[in-house]
Formats: structure tokens, C-alpha cells, sequence
């Protein structure tokens, strides 16, 4: 077998290489049989101790949301710390947090494809796995903001309606997310699934037979390796990427006119939509990496998400935070040439008020902290970027808060003014959409290839 | 009626795709051929041609944008024109976004729906397998074998010669 089209030196000689020896995606060259093994065994396997004491942790704050929820629905949103100023915060903060993790499954699984990488194979299926659960997370929060959950598919225009001919209004940002989140779930979740049937067909063969059989053959659409399939199903996953790319950039810009095309100091901004793209594309690869660096050692996958590719997301992480750095300095800039009193005041307000810790934690999580990954050592550490992956995602949550309640906080007429104290509603949301999270996670990673195999299987052969 | 077929394994890639274009230049009639992996250089080998599924893409999504136009259109101006924040009543930039996405929400379903349909691909579908294992690691290469004529052996010798692992004759339907 081939190397994978890998020049290295010959080692008797010492003759220089043709080319740079291109990197290895997976160690080792293990056989065809050996990666389907590989792959398929955290779910032939029963759950070890580590799983299921993640998976308790996580279910608990599942039952708290509900729980929480449940009391939400009672009483009304009254219970959370929101007020006459402070009318969107820790609801709409998740919400946003939540819509940008997402993204970096999209990026990598289609901005990715396109551009030929081939470090995608090994991670593109459970970063595409965290897009989905993102979303739903992220879905749960203008769901439940609306006090009236129950009346929530008034958002969507059907018709007939029992308000007459009247349809929503589709000049409003809030009506464009809803398209927006849904054509992105919706194509996120067909990208993922298609992804995935030569491996589930895969699965089928394997499972010697009951249940897992039964499941797996219908879920994997009759699938037999056809190469005249083959050939179609790939011009289909260039298509969907193509289609996915655009996509990925425009659901965080429509989230951003959510704010952008409103009057309020310090979001009335058209620096919105790409600042926002690259904080989402960086928190999602923050995610990724909290998220695969802990599967990889208990799953013991190491041969296949290695440290090279730990590497190269943690580039796109230094890319995307030194961008997000990058806007906030401009934000600040042109806050001062604008003129404009209302946009001074609010970011005077942003680095001097009472919320000022936030934005200073901010700044730490998202300006400086990702500054440690130009250096080759920090991009290779392992617990290092842990950590790293770790204070991004609180960067980014702190971003969105800053953003939403610092601008809402001290708005144009002091007389407005007030302060947001979260209740211990907001913050138990908070940890129970955690706990959704990864419960759906985990369950993700003992049901289903979470390593894309076939995909693994055409890099392993070059 | 019941064909017969002559089915070649193969634990390597390469052996397989020389035996693939060997067989083709013989004129030897090749059914399909089975991978766990997309091939490169298969499709040239066994001169499928490029996929026509990319126009459905084209078809799907103009009918997903003039469906978004219109429908916010006659929403917009015709059936409540509602007057907000004296906005006019045909806000063309602003239906831009929904436009979009039902672009691509439309004329991505369309082109997996048109994949399913033509791939003959659904739900509960029995798995028709030339050999166990193509789903694993084993390359099986399938061609038509008619009773009494001269196409069977002369391709059994070239997957042989290739590096074929087993050469199995087989009945079905094509």
C-alpha cells in the first residue's frame, strides 16, 4: 500500500525530499479493516466509567432544564432577571452563543471540502454532529423567550391563518433568522446524514444481527458501494457544499441585523455581519476542540484525530480571534471618528461601566488568550489548548453579553436606565442547555461512526 | 431473467483499477464496481460520465428564489400591504435574505431528493452485496458473463492476472 502520496527522504541515502513531506493525517498506515474496527468499536463496546459519569453529570442539568422550563411556562419570563432596560440578556446571549458554535461544523465539513482539505476527513462528522446540537440548543431560547411558546409557529408564514390574510412581516430581521436557522438546520442535518450512510451501510454489514441491523438497513437506504453511485453521491457532496458555504456565512449575518439595523449605541454598526462570521467560526473551533480533545483521549482515537489536526484548528482559531480582536479595535475607532455622543458614551460606557469585568474578560479570552497559538509548541500541546478551547468559549458567551446588555443597559435617556442581575433561572437555563448539549453529544459518539470512515479510508490510501 | 456475472475481489485499490481499465480496452462489458471508498480515477476507468444531478441543483434553487420573490411579493403588496415604520410596501433589498435561503434550502433538498431517486436509494432497501466486505475493505469488480460466449474467461483471466483475490460467477437480475 502507498503511503497516501507522502515524500520523505530516503533515510539510507539521506537524499532531500522532491517535495515538503506533506502531513499525516493518520499514524500509522493501518489496514481498511483495522479503521472500520477502529471507528465502529466505541459503539460495539459497552460505555466506559468515564462516559457514563459524563453522561449523569449531563443528564442531571437535562432534568434541570426541564425543570426550569416546566417553571418558565407556569410563570412567564418574569422569573428571569429582565427588565424595562435589560429586555434581551442571558436568553438571547445563549442564543447567539449557541447559533455560532455551529458554525465551524459547516466550515469544516463544506468550506473545507471545497478547498480540498484533507484534514477535514477525520473531524468534519462530529463537528457536523455539534452544528446539529447547536442549533437545537440554540433553536430552544426564542422559543422560550416568547412567552407564549405554545402560538411560537405564528413566526412561520401558513396560511390559512386565524388572523385573516395577515402574514409576517418579512422586512423584520427577526423573521429573516427564522428562515435563516431553519434552511440551516435543515441542510446541515440532510449534509450530515447523507455523510454518513456509506458508513452506516457499513455498520449494517458488520452488526451480526436484531435491532442494530434492522436500524442500521434502513437507515442506510440500501447503500452498496455502487461506484456509479459513488460517483453521484460525490458531485452531490460538492453541491450541498457549495450551497452550505454561502449558507454558513449568512446565518450569523442575518443574526447580526437582529442587532445592526436597530438604533441602540453599539449595535447600529455595518461592521456586524463579517465581525460576527469570524467570532461564530471561532467559537465553533473552540468548541470542537474542548469537544474532540476530550474524545479522542477517552475514546482512544488518537491515531485518527491527531495532533496535526489539532494543529491546523487551532490556525483557524489564531485566524478567527486575531479578526475578532481586530473588529473590537475597530469598533472602538469608529466610535471616536463617528462623532456620535450616544456611540462614545456606549463604549466609554463598554470599558469603564459597571460591566466593565466583562468586557475585560472578554478581551483576556478572545484578544489575547489565542495570541499563545503563534507559537508551534502551543499549537501542539495538548492540555494547552485545552485550556484555550476552554477560555474562547467563555470569551465568546462574555462577547454576547457585553454586546446585548451593555447595549441595552445604559441606552439614549438616563431615565431608562437600569442594571441586569441574572436570577438563579437564568443561570440554571444556562448550565441544563449545557447539559443538552453534551448529553446529545455523548449519545452521538456510542450510536454512531463519529469518525467519518470512509472518508478516513480514501485519505489512508492517498 | 437471470444474468450471469462475474465478480472479482480485490483487497487493493490499484490491482483493481488497472484491471478495471485492462478489461475496459479488452471491450468486456463492466456491470459496476463496488468500493468502500470513492475511487479516483474509477470513473475515468470505467468511463462513467459526470453527473447531470448539478442542473437539478440550477432548476431547484431558481425555483426556490422566484417562489421566495413572489410570495413575499404578493404577501408584501397584495394581499396586506401593512405599512411599517413607513417602510415601502415593496422592500425588494429586504427580501433579499429569505430569497437566499430559500435558494438554498430548496435547491439543496431538490438535488438530495433527485441523488435518492436516480441512485434508486430508500428507506428499508434489501442490500444487494456482489461479495461481503465491499462495504469494509474489499474492491469488487462486476461484469456481464453471457453462458457460451468468450467475454467470461477473457475476464476472469485479466482479474486473475491483476491481482484479484477470488473470481466468482454469479446469477442475477442486472
Amino acid at each position: 500500500m502507498s503511503a497516501g502520496g507522502i515524500h520523505t527522504s530516503d533515510p539510507t541515502t539521506g537524499a532531500a525530499p522532491d517535495t515538503l513531506p506533506a502531513t499525516r493525517w493518520i499514524e500509522g498506515t493501518p489496514s481498511l479493516h483495522r479503521i472500520t474496527s477502529d471507528i465502529s468499536r466505541p459503539m460495539e463496546a459497552k460505555p466506559g466509567r468515564g462516559w457514563w459519569i459524563c453522561f449523569a453529570l449531563a443528564s442531571a442539568a437535562v432534568l434541570n432544564l426541564l425543570g426550569m422550563v416546566g417553571y418558565l411556562f407556569a410563570k412567564g419570563i418574569g422569573i428571569w432577571g429582565l427588565n424595562n432596560a435589560v429586555g434581551w440578556a442571558f436568553d438571547i446571549t445563549n442564543f447567539v452563543f449557541w447559533i455560532g458554535i455551529g458554525h465551524a461544523g459547516t466550515l469544516i465539513s463544506a468550506i473545507l471540502l471545497l478547498f480540498r482539505q484533507k484534514w477535514r476527513t477525520s473531524i468534519n462528522r462530529s463537528a457536523e454532529a455539534m452544528t446539529i446540537f447547536a442549533v437545537m440548543c440554540a433553536g430552544l431560547f426564542p422559543l422560550i423567550h416568547m412567552g407564549r411558546p405554545w402560538d411560537a409557529f405564528f413566526i412561520f408564514p401558513y396560511f390559512p391563518n386565524q388572523r385573516g390574510p395577515l402574514w409576517v412581516n418579512f422586512r423584520s430581521p427577526l423573521v429573516w433568522d427564522v428562515f435563516a436557522i431553519s434552511t440551516y438546520f435543515t441542510i446541515s442535518l440532510v449534509f450530515w446524514y447523507l455523510g454518513m450512510i456509506p458508513d452506516l451501510a457499513t455498520l449494517r454489514d458488520r452488526a451480526v444481527g436484531g435491532i442494530k441491523k434492522f436500524v442500521f438497513r434502513i437507515l442506510s437506504l440500501g447503500w452498496n458501494g455502487s461506484q456509479r453511485t459513488w460517483s453521484r453521491y460525490e458531485i452531490v457532496s460538492l453541491v450541498l457544499a457549495a450551497l452550505a458555504t454561502p449558507l454558513v456565512l449568512s446565518v450569523h449575518s442575518i443574526v447580526s441585523t437582529d442587532f445592526a439595523t436597530s438604533l441602540v449605541p453599539g449595535w447600529h454598526t455595518t461592521i456586524f455581519p463579517p465581525y460576527f462570521v469570524a467570532g461564530a467560526i471561532y467559537s465553533g473551533f473552540g468548541m470542537v476542540l474542548t469537544l474532540l480533545i476530550i474524545t479522542r483521549q477517552t475514546m482512544h482515537l488518537e491515531r485518527y484525530i491527531t495532533v496535526n489536526h489539532l494543529e491546523a484548528m487551532a490556525k483557524v482559531t489564531l485566524l478567527t480571534g486575531s479578526l475578532v480582536g481586530y473588529a473590537y479595535a475597530t469598533e472602538f475607532f469608529n466610535a471616536w471618528y463617528s462623532g456620535n455622543v450616544h456611540e462614545r458614551f456606549h463604549f466609554i460606557n463598554r470599558a469603564t461601566g459597571p460591566y466593565a469585568w466583562c468586557f475585560y474578560l472578554m478581551v483576556l479570552c478572545n484578544v489575547l488568550t489565542p495570541q499563545v497559538l503563534w507559537w508551534k509548541r502551543a499549537r501542539r500541546s495538548v492540555p494547552l489548548l485545552f485550556v484555550v478551547s476552554i477560555l474562547v468559549n467563555v470569551g465568546m458567551w462574555f462577547e454576547r453579553f457585553v454586546i446585548i446588555v451593555v447595549g441595552l443597559h445604559r441606552n439614549f435617556l438616563p431615565s431608562a436606565w437600569g442594571m441586569f442581575y441574572p436570577t438563579v433561572f437564568d443561570i440554571g437555563i444556562l448550565v441544563g442547555v449545557f447539559g443538552l448539549f453534551f448529553s446529545l453529544f455523548l449519545l452521538f459518539i456510542r450510536a454512531l461512526p463519529m469518525i467519518a470512515m470512509w472518508e478516513v479510508k480514501g485519505v489512508s490510501n492517498g | 431473467m437471470a444474468e450471469r456475472f462475474l465478480v472479482g475481489s480485490f483487497s487493493e485499490p490499484g490491482p483493481m483499477l488497472a484491471a478495471v481499465a485492462t478489461l475496459r480496452s479488452a471491450g468486456v462489458a463492466i456491470h459496476d464496481v463496488f468500493a468502500p471508498y470513492p475511487v479516483h480515477g474509477l470513473d475515468q476507468a470505467m468511463g462513467i460520465r459526470r453527473s447531470r444531478l448539478p442542473f437539478v441543483t440550477l432548476l431547484a434553487g431558481l425555483g426556490g428564489l422566484c417562489f421566495a420573490l413572489v410570495f413575499q411579493y404578493y404577501t408584501a403588496v397584495f394581499d396586506w400591504p401593512l405599512d411599517v415604520g413607513g417602510k415601502p410596501e415593496n422592500s425588494t433589498l429586504a427580501f433579499v435574505p429569505v430569497c437566499f435561503e430559500l435558494t438554498v434550502l430548496i435547491g439543496g433538498l431538490g438535488t438530495v431528493g433527485a441523488f435518492l431517486l436516480r441512485a434508486r436509494l430508500f428507506p428499508g432497501k434489501p442490500e444487494q452485496l456482489p461479495v461481503l466486505g465491499v462495504t469494509n475493505n474489499v474492491f469488487a469488480v462486476v461484469t456481464h458473463a453471457p453462458a457460451g460466449g468468450n467475454e467470461g474467461p477473457l475476464a476472469r483471466r485479466i482479474m486473475l492476472e491483476n491481482g484479484a483475490d477470488e473470481v466468482d460467477e454469479r446469477e442475477g437480475e442486472s
